[in-house]
C-alpha cells in the first residue's frame, strides 16, 4: 500500500512545476489514468521519482465531470507526459488543457467513446470498420481564454508542401507494426510522426476482468523478449500486496531465467541492429546463439518465445535436471564466440562510420522523456532498477551497471554488447548455488488482493517496466496498468532522428531497441 | 591453344555453300544472338546459385539442398516460379516509362556482356573502342533505374533512384578513370588486343603499383556500380522495402534481378580481361615448359575462373560489410577515390614514359 498525495486539478500544474524545481522530480515514470466511478470520478495518478535523490511521490488528481472531463497539462514539465496524455485522453476522454497535440494515441481517430471508462460498451458502439481510417494533418489543441471559455485550436502536423514518406506499419525496420511519418527533405528527416496502435489489444481493460492468475499469461505477450521480467513484475507485486514470501529457490531461478531472457534479447538487438544497418551475417551470429538460450527455456518452461513460466508465489515448474549443465555449458561458449560478434560489426569501419556520433540523446531529454534502459544508460543516466531498487538476487550478485556518456548510437549499442557480459557474470555467480526448497508457495485457491494501490518494478531487457495495481479487494484487479519500456523510445525519436538522414532513422530504430507490442499494450 | 574462330570460320563457309552472303551472315547474328541469350540465362543462374550457397556457408547456413543434388536445381525452378507470376501494373503508375523500364536495364546489360572476349577468337563485339563502347553502354542501365523509379509512382522508389543516380554517375568516374589508368598502360582499346598483350605477364603484375591501385578502385567502384552491398542503397531492403523496383512483379522483377547478377559478373570479367588476362593462360617469362602446360587449359576456363574469383572477392565483400548511407558514398567517391585515381592516372603516365614497367 502506498501513499498517494491528492491534489485539486486547479492546482495541479503549479504544484508539479514546484516538485519538479524544487525536489528535483525531473522522471516521471508513469502516468495513469483511472476511473474511480461516480463518486471518485476520473482522474490520473502521476508516479514521479527523483533521479538525484531517488525519492518516489505518487500524486493523483481527479475531476468529477463525466461529459468534458478537462484536466491541465504537465507535458511542458515532463516532455514524455505528451504521450502518456494521449494515451489518457484516448482511453478516459479527459482532455488535458494546453496539450499541443490531443489527438488520440492508439484507437483510430472516429473511434466512439472511450473504452476503459467502466460505463462504456466499445462494441456496441463501434461495430466492425471496413474503411481505412484516415490520416489527419492537423491536430486539436485546447486552450483556456483569459475569462475562463474553452478555445480549440487546430495545430498544423505536415503541410502540403511537405514530402512525407510512411515508414510503416508495414516496413521490414520498424520492428512490428510501426508507423512513422516522416517529412523529408531530400534525405533529410525534418519530423516524424509516430503512429501507434496496429496491434492495440487493451490488455490493461481485459486484464480487469480476468483473476490474478489469468492477468499473467497476457504480461509475457506485451515486451515478448522480456517475457521473464514482465511476469516477474506482476507476480512481485502481487505478492507485495497478499504479503507472500517466495522462497530463496525460487528468487534464484527468476533471477537466473531473467538474465538469460536478458542475454537473449540483447542477442536479438544485436541481430536486428546488423540487418538494419545491411549486415546479414552478424544478423544469423545473433540468432545462431540465441537459439541455445531458447532451447534452455523450452526445456523448462515448455516455451521458447512465451514461456509463462513464474506465477503468483513462485514459478510453474521445477527446473529441468539438465537446466544447470546446460547453462553451464552456454556461459563458457557465448564468451568464446563473442569476440567474432565485435570482429565482423564493432570493429567495422562502416559500422563505426554509420553509428558514431548518430542519433545523440542527451541525459536531460532520455530523463524527460523517460528513455529508461540501455538507451538511457547510453545517456549518462544511471537509471538501472537493479542498483537503484534491488529485487530478487540482485542486491547480493556482483555486476557492474553499463553507463555510456555519448548517448549516440553507438554508445546505446555497446551498453547492450557490454550488459551481455554483466549477464552472463550473474548467472555464473547464481548457477551453482540454487539453494533446495519449493518452488511455489501454497496459494489460496481464489485470490484476492487487499484493498489499496501497489506498485513494482524490474529492470527488463528495454528499461523499467512497472506495475501499478489497484485493488478494491475483488478477485480481479481494479485497474492494472504497465509502464511500458517502449513508449518513451518512440516518444523521443523525433528529438533523436532530426536533421539525420533517413537511413540514420533505421539506425537508431535498430539502436534505441523497442518491441512494438510492449508500446500497443 | 584452342582458337574458337576455327568453330565460326567452319560455320561460315558451310552456310556460304548453301545461301547467299547476305543471308548467311544474317542467320549468324540470329545465332549468336540466342547463343548469348542463353548463356546470359545460363549464368545468371549459376549466379544466383553461387551467391545463395556462398553466403549460406558465411552465414553458418547450409543454403538451398532440397531441390536437385545440392539443391542444384533450386534456381532453375525459382526461375520457372518467376516466369509464371503475373505481372501487376499498379494503378497510378506511368504505364510507358513503368513497362519500358526493366527492358532498358537489361538491354544495357545485354550490350556490356556481349563486349567480353570469352576465348580465343570468341569475342562477339570486338572493335577499336571497345572500353568506351563498354563504359558507355553500362551507362543505359541507370536510365532504367530512375525510370523505374521515377515511373512507379512510389516515394520510396523514387528515393531509391535519387540515390542509385547520385551512386552510379558518380563511380562511373572512379570505373573510367582506372580504366583510363590501364589504357596508358595497354596503348588499346580492344579487347582482343589487350588479351593477346597479356601473353608474357598479366597486366596487374606488369603495371605493378599504379595497376595494383586502379585494380582495387576499379574493385570498390564497379561494386558500387552493381549497386551491390556494401553500396546496395538503391535497393536498401531495410530502408526502401526494395528501392526502384518495389512496385515491380513477374519477369518484370526478374530483369532487374537477372541484370543485378549479370552486372557483378561483367564488372569481375572486365577487371579479369583488363587486370587479369582474360582467357590468356598464366605465363612466366622464362618457364617455357609451365607456359606450355598452361596452354593446354582452354582459354573458356581461364576467363570464367578469373571471372568467378573476382565475383567470389565481391561476394565476400557483400556479406560481411553492412551498407554505407548516401552521404558517406558520395563522400568516399569524390574526397577519397576521385583523387586517387587522378593521382595514379598521372603515375602511370610517368611509369609508362620512363618505361618503367615490366
Amino acid at each position: 500500500m502506498e501513499e498517494i498525495q491528492v491534489i485539486e486539478p486547479v492546482a495541479l500544474h503549479g504544484e508539479m512545476l514546484k516538485l519538479r524545481k524544487e525536489k528535483q522530480m525531473d522522471y516521471l515514470v508513469s502516468l495513469v489514468g483511472m476511473d474511480w466511478g461516480d463518486e471518485g470520478g476520473l482522474g490520473v495518478v502521476y508516479l514521479l521519482r527523483s533521479t538525484l535523490t531517488g525519492e518516489n511521490v505518487s500524486i493523483k488528481t481527479a475531476t468529477k465531470d463525466r461529459v468534458a472531463p478537462e484536466l491541465p497539462t504537465v507535458s511542458d514539465i515532463w516532455k514524455i507526459a505528451d504521450f502518456y496524455e494521449r494515451e489518457v485522453f484516448d482511453f478516459y476522454g479527459i482532455v488535458f488543457i494546453n496539450h499541443p497535440d490531443m489527438r488520440r494515441l492508439y484507437l483510430r481517430n472516429d473511434w466512439v467513446g472511450y473504452p476503459f471508462r467502466k460505463d462504456d460498451d466499445p462494441e456496441k458502439e463501434n461495430p466492425l470498420n471496413m474503411t481505412n481510417e484516415s490520416t489527419d494533418d492537423t491536430t486539436p489543441e485546447i486552450e483556456f481564454n483569459p475569462d475562463g471559455t474553452i478555445k480549440k485550436q487546430e495545430n498544423v502536423i505536415f503541410d502540403d508542401r511537405e514530402y512525407v514518406v510512411n515508414i510503416g506499419p508495414q516496413h521490414p525496420s520498424t520492428h512490428g507494426v510501426m508507423r512513422f511519418r516522416v517529412s523529408l527533405e531530400g534525405e533529410t528527416i525534418k519530423k516524424i510522426d509516430p503512429l501507434c496502435g496496429y496491434i492495440f489489444r487493451a490488455i490493461e481493460k481485459m486484464d480487469e476482468s480476468l483473476t490474478y492468475p489469468q492477468t499473467l499469461a497476457l504480461v509475457d505477450r506485451m515486451d515478448y523478449l522480456s517475457a521473464h521480467q514482465n511476469r516477474h513484475a506482476l507476480c512481485m507485486c502481487i505478492e507485495k500486496a497478499m504479503g507472500v514470501e517466495v522462497s530463496p529457490r525460487v528468487q534464484y531461478i527468476r533471477t537466473i531465467m531473467d538474465e538469460l531472457q536478458r542475454i537473449d534479447s540483447h542477442l536479438l538487438f544485436y541481430a536486428c541492429l546488423a540487418m538494419d544497418l545491411g549486415g546479414l551475417t552478424p544478423f544469423f551470429y545473433g540468432f545462431r546463439d540465441r537459439e541455445k538460450i531458447l532451447d534452455i527455456f523450452e526445456e523448462t518452461c515448455g516455451g521458447r518465445l512465451i514461456m509463462n513460466y513464474n506465477t503468483i508465489g513462485g514459478v510453474q515448474a521445477d527446473i529441468h535436471p539438465n537446466f544447470v549443465k546446460r547453462v553451464k555449458e552456454f556461459i563458457p561458449y557465448l564468451r568464446g564466440v563473442i569476440h567474432e560478434y565485435h570482429d565482423i560489426f564493432t570493429n567495422n569501419v562502416i559500422v563505426r562510420e554509420r553509428l558514431v556520433g548518430v542519433g545523440l540523446l542527451s541525459r536531460e531529454d532520455a530523463i524527460s522523456y523517460g528513455c529508461t534502459g540501455g538507451t538511457g544508460r547510453a545517456s549518462g543516466w544511471a537509471c538501472d532498477v537493479r542498483k537503484r531498487m534491488p529485487y530478487g538476487l540482485y542486491d547480493k550478485v556482483d555486476f557492474k551497471e553499463i553507463v555510456y556518456k555519448e548517448g549516440d548510437s553507438f554508445a546505446r549499442y555497446m551498453v547492450r554488447m557490454d550488459e551481455i557480459m554483466e549477464s552472463m557474470k550473474i548467472i555464473e555467480q547464481l548457477i551453482d548455488n540454487i539453494p533446495e526448497g519449493p518452488y511455489q508457495t501454497k496459494m489460496k485457491p481464489i485470490i484476492r488482493v487487499p484493498e489499496g494501490t501497489y506498485s513494482a518494478f524490474v529492470e527488463s531487457s528495454r528499461g523499467e517496466f512497472g506495475v501499478f495495481l489497484e485493488s478494491h479487494g475483488d478477485k480481479t484487479p481494479y485497474r492494472l496498468h504497465y509502464r511500458s519500456t517502449g513508449l518513451p523510445l518512440v516518444a523521443a525519436i523525433d528529438t533523436i532522428c532530426r536533421d539525420t538522414k533517413i537511413a540514420d532513422l533505421i539506425a537508431i530504430n535498430g539502436s534505441i531497441d523497442y518491441v512494438v507490442p510492449d508500446i500497443d499494450r | 591453344m584452342f582458337d574458337f574462330s576455327i568453330i565460326t570460320n567452319w560455320l561460315h563457309q558451310s552456310l556460304l555453300s548453301v545461301m547467299p552472303e547476305v543471308w548467311a551472315v544474317v542467320l549468324e547474328c540470329v545465332i549468336v544472338g540466342v547463343c548469348i541469350i542463353l548463356m546470359y540465362a545460363t549464368l545468371a543462374i549459376i549466379l544466383i546459385y553461387g551467391e545463395r550457397k556462398i553466403c549460406a556457408f558465411f552465414q553458418c547456413r547450409l543454403g538451398p539442398n532440397r531441390v536437385g543434388k545440392w539443391g542444384c536445381i533450386q534456381v532453375v525452378a525459382d526461375v520457372f516460379k518467376m516466369l509464371t507470376k503475373e505481372i501487376i501494373t499498379p494503378n497510378q503508375v506511368d504505364k510507358f516509362l513503368y513497362k519500358l523500364a526493366p527492358y532498358m536495364v537489361i538491354l544495357a546489360s545485354f550490350l556490356t556482356f556481349a563486349c567480353l572476349p570469352f576465348n580465343k577468337g570468341a569475342e562477339i563485339l570486338d572493335f577499336n573502342v571497345g572500353i568506351f563502347f563498354l563504359l558507355a553502354v553500362s551507362g543505359i542501365g541507370v536510365i532504367g533505374i530512375l525510370l523505374a523509379g521515377w515511373g512507379s509512382n512510389n516515394k520510396f522508389s523514387l528515393i531509391g533512384a535519387m540515390r542509385s543516380g547520385a551512386q552510379i554517375i558518380s563511380y562511373e568516374l572512379s570505373v573510367g578513370l582506372s580504366m583510363l589508368t590501364m589504357v596508358v598502360l595497354m596503348g588499346t582499346m580492344q579487347f582482343s588486343q589487350i588479351v593477346e598483350e597479356q601473353a608474357d605477364g598479366w597486366f596487374l603484375f606488369k603495371g605493378h603499383i599504379p595497376a595494383l591501385i586502379a585494380f582495387i578502385i576499379y574493385l570498390i567502384a564497379g561494386n558500387a556500380e552493381c549497386n551491390r552491398g556494401p553500396f546496395d542503397l538503391p535497393e536498401a531492403e531495410s530502408e526502401l522495402t526494395a528501392g526502384y523496383h518495389t512496385e515491380y512483379s513477374g519477369m518484370n522483377f526478374g530483369f532487374f534481378y537477372l541484370a543485378e547478377y549479370l552486372n557483378l559478373f561483367i564488372v569481375s570479367s572486365v577487371a579479369a580481361t583488363v587486370f587479369l588476362g582474360g582467357w590468356m593462360p598464366l605465363h612466366i617469362v622464362g618457364l617455357d615448359g609451365f607456359n606450355a602446360v598452361m596452354d593446354y587449359i582452354p582459354g573458356f576456363i581461364w576467363f570464367f575462373g578469373k571471372a568467378f574469383f573476382v565475383v567470389f572477392l565481391l561476394m565476400w565483400v557483400k556479406w560481411t560489410f553492412p551498407r554505407l548511407r548516401i552521404d558517406q558514398i558520395l563522400t568516399l567517391e569524390w574526397k577519397y577515390l576521385l583523387p586517387i585515381s587522378l593521382v595514379n592516372l598521372v603515375l602511370m603516365v610517368l611509369i609508362v614514359v620512363t618505361g618503367f614497367h615490366f
